[in-house]
């Protein structure tokens, strides 16, 4: 690159080989649009605090508006529209289906993908850590108890595969 | 008691049914019809959209609440790389020759013209390729104002010597009965509305006590986590297409016309799904500014705001309530006045109708022989308030409902009786003269009584943690007069889509409305399409506002199945040589009394001869109303329906530090019938956790006009963590008369009532009055250490 302020990053997306070139500032969630043309990962109060644009780097969860895009060099990176696989949703998505976990669904990427990492890091989670994990997702629409009965849901149906 | 849940339903107006049948698709809690690309994230956002050739608007804010603009230099802007465009007020002007914009006042211009009114204000827009660019161009765009006097509380506004917002009123004719407000000069007032009904003098001096008090509640936002965004494209040979993320696409169609004055014809308004919305996307918010300045660089044109910058741009009435009210010992009370001044910022927004629709229910939901109501829309210098989730309603229980309980323990009566005494019963003439039907307040306070298990002893603890319980019900007018429209289409293959305004910004609109076309339609209403709003598709629409849609919309796509469905039964009719009154529409197919069966495909081919063709019904639906008297605010005919919203809380606060933790919160509502009963619980219980916020910690807080918490770091809204674990609703049905299938709104119902039920329990628990709101540790506490006759210092 002649354009000193540019960098050439490598990365998995989803499952595949992906290529992009970015500037120093710009984040996860201005790339995932600007180059791949994915939205699930959206941002909201840009401050990292309502995990709209929650998506998860090398199996960690992270704010995809504040994580510079040039940190994803060499990483696995997992957004909402990786999730599924060729058309069937992924369990943790049947659940927020089924229980109706989301309301303008705007904030629901971001709770599944912490659900996901919760549901990895504790696949019977106490009603404490459920908590404690989505505490900081936000959902504006107040959706929350449906979330949690889809959690609670997804936490059994993943138990049983 | 909750009355059973299976109402019978109203024959369709063409009754053609040749018997009353079960209602299939009404009253199932039928699954999200967009739920899969909901959770696959797929789901179509105005945020998503870019249009080939885009720019991106950044905005210079003003950084003063009030005053003079001397100069606007530009050129540091205009020398980055990059920027395409630096668009000032003096831009718009050549191509907008009167650019003031709002609903209620042509007040509020597209970029700000010699004056800002209030922090935050829009100057200037730079226009980029990259957001960033733009961003920094914007930043560097350089302003100087000549100060000038700024006002922020509502009530100093109102008063005479306050320094002027608004030289002169600019009501925007659209309200016939604003009118005389035009040309009004040297007021901040931009509304006074009344209500007289008795005489209250006489019922004061007739009560055996009169109480009097004065509560506030602060600006609060909406929040939305879609931003509100916008973009604008020139469309050849002359039109202009707007994708805008509103909640009230036919009025930016009107307002963006009557700016250019083009002819509606040329301006297409379109939306998708809402990220949420609250009355923040209502109206024009960014649709005229990406309009401007897409005509300005003939190229498409988007600003998306930040969730700071939504603090500048929308929030909801602080206000201010007097309420006296007189009582007889035996707990009826015979005479209240209400004086409430509603803080609506630098432009009027929607604040007027806020002021007037909500201000008219501020006696409560009771029977009051001697009531003066007074309503003050005030302009100040802060961010303009609109409509948010309630319209007005939760800041007007707030104050009647906190001193209820004020009463009833000052006549020792129990709370839940004095409610009972006094509530508005039907056939009974409400405040303003219209006469009570369709709803049942006491059904709502049974059964928060019975989930509150009220009659039961309660422990309210000892030491430094205490317990309380409260309860509050509330009432709300639907706004009138608005219209609907729909359109049903049967296409060839037999399948249907509904044609509508009505915008999905979450409360499940989709999936409502298509069951109301699938149950007059007899087919499932998984097969309906709901086309969302298109100006050049979908036919006019109010807004989706005010708990209005299932109500007005679904009246409207009530009457337009029905014109289809009965166009179905001619075609069915002809063939089986039947008259149509021995078919009805079942499983897609008319079928007839006799067994005669035609899928809605086969009817399609009947009548084209090919499959093709279309059948449209068209409904619309207006309801009576009555303005009312503008000395009195008498009308017989003020609203179509009425919400009646309660709640019940249980809480503990920890004397010592004035934390309350809501324990247990109950929210009841009378929601007519329920069409898609689970989404009902979910709008009740979101709204009411929504007002939990407002209660509990949510508050804009400002200094000399700027917000000092404009960020979700700073200004809290509730997460998992805040959730009362005992947090249920009660669906309360009673059909309504005109309802369709019997149903009423409910979006905004949980709001009203949260706030003061929560602070009830509160006075309950350690018996202080605190008059505003949110109920923060600092105020709680320093309530509690002030009635104990050690008050907290200030600060230094």
């Amino acid at each position: 690159m002649s354009d000193p302020r540019l960098r050439t990053i490598t990365f998995t997306l989803n499952g595949r080989p992906a290529r992009a070139t970015v500037a120093s500032h710009e984040t996860v969630v201005e790339v995932l649009q600007r180059d791949f043309g994915l939205f699930g990962a959206r941002e909201s109060c840009g401050q990292g605090l309502c995990g709209c644009c929650t998506v998860i780097v090398d199996g960690t969860a992270v704010s995809g508006c504040l994580y510079l895009a040039a940190f994803i060099d060499g990483t696995t990176l997992v957004t909402i529209e990786g999730l599924s696989d060729r058309g069937t949703l992924h369990p943790i998505q049947q659940a927020f289906l089924a229980k109706t976990g989301f309301q303008c669904g705007f904030c629901t990427p971001g709770f599944i993908l912490m659900t996901k990492e919760l549901l990895e890091r504790h696949p019977h989670p106490t009603d404490e850590q459920i908590r404690h994990y989505l505490s900081g997702n936000l959902c504006r629409c107040a959706a929350y108890p449906d979330i949690v009965e889809s959690v609670k849901m997804a936490a059994e149906s993943l138990a049983k595969r | 008691m909750t009355p059973p849940t299976a109402p019978v339903a109203p024959p369709p107006e063409t009754s053609d049914s040749p018997t009353v049948r079960a209602l299939r698709e009404v009253g199932r809690s039928v699954p999200r019809l967009e739920g899969t690309a909901k959770v696959d994230g797929s789901v179509e956002y105005i945020y998503n959209l870019r249009l080939p050739g885009m720019l991106h608007g950044k905005i210079h804010r003003s950084s003063i609440a009030h005053g003079r603009i001397v100069r606007i230099d530009t050129s540091a802007a205009l020398a980055v790389e990059g920027v395409h465009a630096v668009v000032t007020a003096g831009d718009v002007a050549t191509l907008v020759a009167n650019p003031y914009y709002g609903p209620a006042f042509h007040d509020q211009p597209i970029l700000a013209i010699d004056k800002v009114r209030h922090v935050g204000e829009p100057v200037a827009v730079a226009l980029a390729t990259d957001p960033h660019v733009a961003e920094e161009a914007a930043n560097l765009i350089e302003v100087e104002y000549e100060p000038l006097a700024a006002v922020f509380d509502e009530v100093a506004a109102a008063r005479p010597d306050a320094p002027v917002v608004h030289d002169v009123l600019k009501p925007a004719g659209t309200f016939t009965d604003l009118k005389y407000l035009g040309g009004r000069s040297g007021t901040n007032v931009a509304l006074d509305a009344r209500v007289r009904r008795g005489d209250v003098a006489r019922g004061f001096a007739e009560a055996d006590q009169v109480f009097e008090h004065t509560f506030r509640t602060g600006k609060v936002i909406h929040a939305t986590f879609e931003p509100i965004v916008s973009l604008a494209e020139v469309t050849a040979p002359n039109g202009l297409t707007i994708h805008t993320a509103s909640q009230s696409p036919s009025f930016v169609r009107t307002e963006i016309s009557r700016l250019l004055g083009w002819p509606e014809n040329r301006v297409r308004v379109r939306t998708a799904f809402l990220g949420g919305g609250f009355g923040a996307k209502l109206y024009i918010k960014l649709e005229a500014l990406v309009a401007v300045c897409a005509l300005l660089v003939r190229k498409p044109v988007r600003i998306a705001l930040t969730m700071d910058e939504q603090f500048y741009t929308i929030t909801k009435h602080g206000a201010t309530v007097r309420i006296k009210t007189g009582v007889k010992n035996d707990g009826r009370i015979i005479a209240r006045e209400v004086e409430t001044y509603w803080n609506g910022g630098a432009y009027a927004d929607i604040g007027p109708r806020v002021s007037q629709k909500s201000g008219f229910t501020s006696a409560g939901p009771y029977d009051i022989e001697h009531v003066a109501l007074d309503n003050y829309a005030v302009y100040t210098n802060e961010p303009p308030a609109g409509a948010l989730r309630g319209f007005g309603i939760s800041q007007l229980v707030w104050a009647y409902e906190r001193q209820m309980d004020i009463i009833a323990h000052a006549l020792t009566i129990d709370p839940l009786e004095l409610r009972r005494r006094n509530v508005l019963r039907a056939g009974r003439p409400h405040a303003t003269g219209t006469i009570i039907g369709g709803m049942e307040i006491d059904a709502v306070l049974d059964s928060l009584a019975k989930r509150m298990e009220w009659h039961r002893p309660f422990d309210r603890g000892t030491g430094t943690i205490r317990r309380g319980r409260g309860l509050a019900i509330g009432l709300k007018a639907a706004i009138s007069p608005t219209t609907s429209t729909a359109i049903v289409h049967v296409y060839g293959d037999g399948s249907c889509a509904v044609h509508c305004g009505t915008v999905d910004m979450g409360q499940a609109s989709d999936t409502a409305l298509a069951q109301i076309a699938a149950e007059v339609l007899g087919i499932a209403t998984e097969s309906v399409r709901v086309v969302h709003p298109d100006t050049d598709l979908t036919p006019y629409d109010m807004a989706t506002l005010g708990s209005r849609s299932t109500y007005h919309m679904g009246n409207a796509i009530r009457l337009a199945a029905d014109d289809a469905r009965t166009q179905l039964l001619r075609i069915a009719g002809t063939a089986f040589g039947t008259e149509i009154v021995e078919l009805d529409c079942r499983d897609g197919a008319i079928v007839s009394r006799a067994g005669a069966r035609m899928t809605f495909r086969e009817a399609m081919l009947a009548r084209f001869a090919m499959q093709a063709g279309t059948v449209v019904g068209v409904g619309a639906f207006t309801p009576s109303y009555q303005k009312p008297d503008p000395q009195t605010g008498q009308s017989p005919d003020i609203t179509p329906f009425w919400m009646i919203g309660g709640a019940g809380a249980e809480i503990s606060v920890d004397c010592e530090t004035g934390r309350i933790e809501v324990t247990k919160l109950v929210n009841a509502a009378d929601v007519g019938t329920a069409i898609n009963p689970a989404s009902v619980e979910r709008q009740l219980t979101g709204a009411a956790v929504m007002q939990l916020g407002f209660t509990l910690f949510e508050a804009m807080n400002f200094s000399d006009g700027q917000v000092l918490n404009a960020s979700l770091a700073d200004y809290k809204i509730p997460g998992l963590l805040d959730l009362p674990r005992d947090l249920t609703a009660a669906v309360v049905e009673v059909p309504h008369e005109h309802g369709p299938f019997g149903a009423k709104g409910v979006g905004e119902t949980g709001v009203f009532s949260p706030s003061p039920a929560i602070a009830n329990a509160l006075y309950d628990a350690v018996g202080v009055i605190v008059t505003d709101l949110p109920l923060t540790p600092e105020r709680v506490l320093r309530a509690i250490r002030t009635m104990e006759n050690r008050p907290l210092g200030t600060d230094a």
